[in-house]
């Protein structure tokens, strides 16, 4: 027999799987030896241990232990001109690796380069602040916060930035649904109204193409119209033609019409 | 004796106009609808244009008031998200009665395009609503056009807001 899986917890696993799907990879290089970014990697081997290194689309990625993250900012910044992070987000590798990616993106002014340093943590795990060093990785990392869960250290000000402050789950991981889970879907409800008023909102209509055939308040069906917020039952309707048209119905089988002769 | 024709309909007779409360009342309220100036997304653009010189609302004695307590009526212009959806409902609920609800655009409508866990969908959920708008944006003169089909509506309600009958939501 095959082996039994509950199949109720549809939040433990991914929405979607396709079996045959390979994903892309992008394309990496060496470092060109001379080149600027060689200058980058070197700096950054007297500081922290670089695991990986490669030039893809142009743009170097260097990957390092999540420990050193500050680290291997601060010195990209200082020692090699990267004086800007223009992002900071991660990537939800937990099904495929259990692990996030997390990701900085780091871009050089005055050289029009950019760099972009990615490091790995399990789930559960933090990585430490760089709001010291950036300003912008405050937005950025309580963005990374309210879509995955990943907390960073000493932040000032850890929250959630984007979905409300009593928001259930972390959208952007790949097992939450993406028509939300059940706190998701009554959340409006939920805060306005309350629970007990589930019933009389109902759940979430998701066809907006969808037709409610008796409710006479939101839609009327053409020839048999009755005033707004009639009760309307199966089976009793009556039949209410319609005396008056702005359609000019014309019947072709039966007209003649012949041309006239020019003059 | 002179015989006097009395000509009610018109005002070369008597200085007497007859007509019903409900009448009354909902000619004036008909037509000064004063909306929310408020603006969710994309829609908004339009209702601002339908509110500008171009297309002027104000001649239709639709004047956009920047106070719930002075509008009468919500123009739900855009995708309504859920964290937004309480704010929302504030605003209806500190408009004063009565109050009409215009929901503008499909993602007002029905959520849209916006077929995902951070939006409302369709704003019938947290809010009465009267007329239902479609379009990807409305235009102005559709803006307009269910203005007017609202003055329709108010014009056929009892003056007793009590008597007319909302769309059930609490």
């Amino acid at each position: 027999m095959r082996k039994y899986t509950p199949k109720d917890n549809v939040q433990k696993k991914s929405y979607y799987s396709d079996r045959f799907w390979v994903a892309p990879r992008v394309p990496t290089t060496e470092v060109e030896a001379g080149s600027h970014f060689e200058a980058v990697v070197n700096a950054l081997s007297n500081v922290v241990t670089i695991k990986d290194v490669g030039v893809q689309i142009g743009q170097l990625r260097i990957v390092i232990n999540a420990t050193d993250n500050f680290k291997t900012l601060q010195t990209l910044r200082d020692a090699c001109g990267y004086a800007m992070c223009s992002e900071i987000s991660a990537v939800d590798y937990l099904a495929q690796d259990g692990e996030f990616e997390v990701f900085y993106q780091m871009l050089n002014l005055t050289e029009a380069q950019r760099v972009r340093v990615v490091c790995r943590i399990k789930k559960d795990e933090a990585v430490e602040s760089v709001v010291p060093l950036f300003k912008s990785a405050n937005f950025a990392e309580r963005e990374m916060f309210d879509m995955f869960g990943i907390q960073a250290n000493n932040h000032p000000f850890m929250k959630r930035i984007l979905m409300p402050d009593d928001w259930e789950g972390h959208p952007l991981l790949k097992t939450y649904p993406l028509h939300g889970d059940e706190a998701a879907s009554w959340y409006e409800v939920d805060k306005i109204f309350g629970k007990e008023y589930r019933d009389v909102v109902g759940p979430e209509n998701r066809d907006p193409a969808s037709v409610e055939r008796y409710d006479s308040q939101r839609f009327s069906r053409v020839g048999y119209e009755v005033p707004f917020g009639a009760e309307i039952e199966e089976g009793k309707e009556e039949e209410n033609p319609i005396a008056y048209s702005e359609t000019f119905m014309v019947d072709y089988t039966t007209g003649t019409t012949t041309l006239k002769k020019r003059k | 004796m002179a015989q006097h024709q009395v000509n009610y309909a018109s005002s070369a007779g008597l200085p007497i106009a007859l007509t019903s409360v409900d009448k009354l009342v909902n000619w004036g309220r008909s037509n000064s609808l004063w909306p929310l100036t408020y603006g969710l997304a994309c829609c908004a653009i339009e209702m601002m244009a339908s509110g500008a010189s171009r297309y002027d609302f104000d001649r239709m004695g639709t004047i956009f008031r920047a106070s719930p307590r002075q509008a009468d009526v919500m123009i739900l212009a855009g995708t309504l998200s859920k964290k937004h959806a309480e704010f929302a409902r504030r605003l209806y609920d500190q408009m004063s009665e009565p109050k009409w609800v215009i929901s503008m655009g499909s993602c007002a409508n029905t959520g849209g395009m916006f077929n995902t866990y951070a939006t409302v969908q369709g704003v019938d959920r947290i809010v009465p609503v009267d007329i239902y708008l479609p379009g990807c944006a409305p235009r102005p003169e559709t803006l307009q056009y269910a203005m007017m089909m609202l003055q329709k509506k108010i014009r056929r309600e009892s003056a007793d807001m009590k008597k007319n009958v909302k769309q059930r939501i609490v």
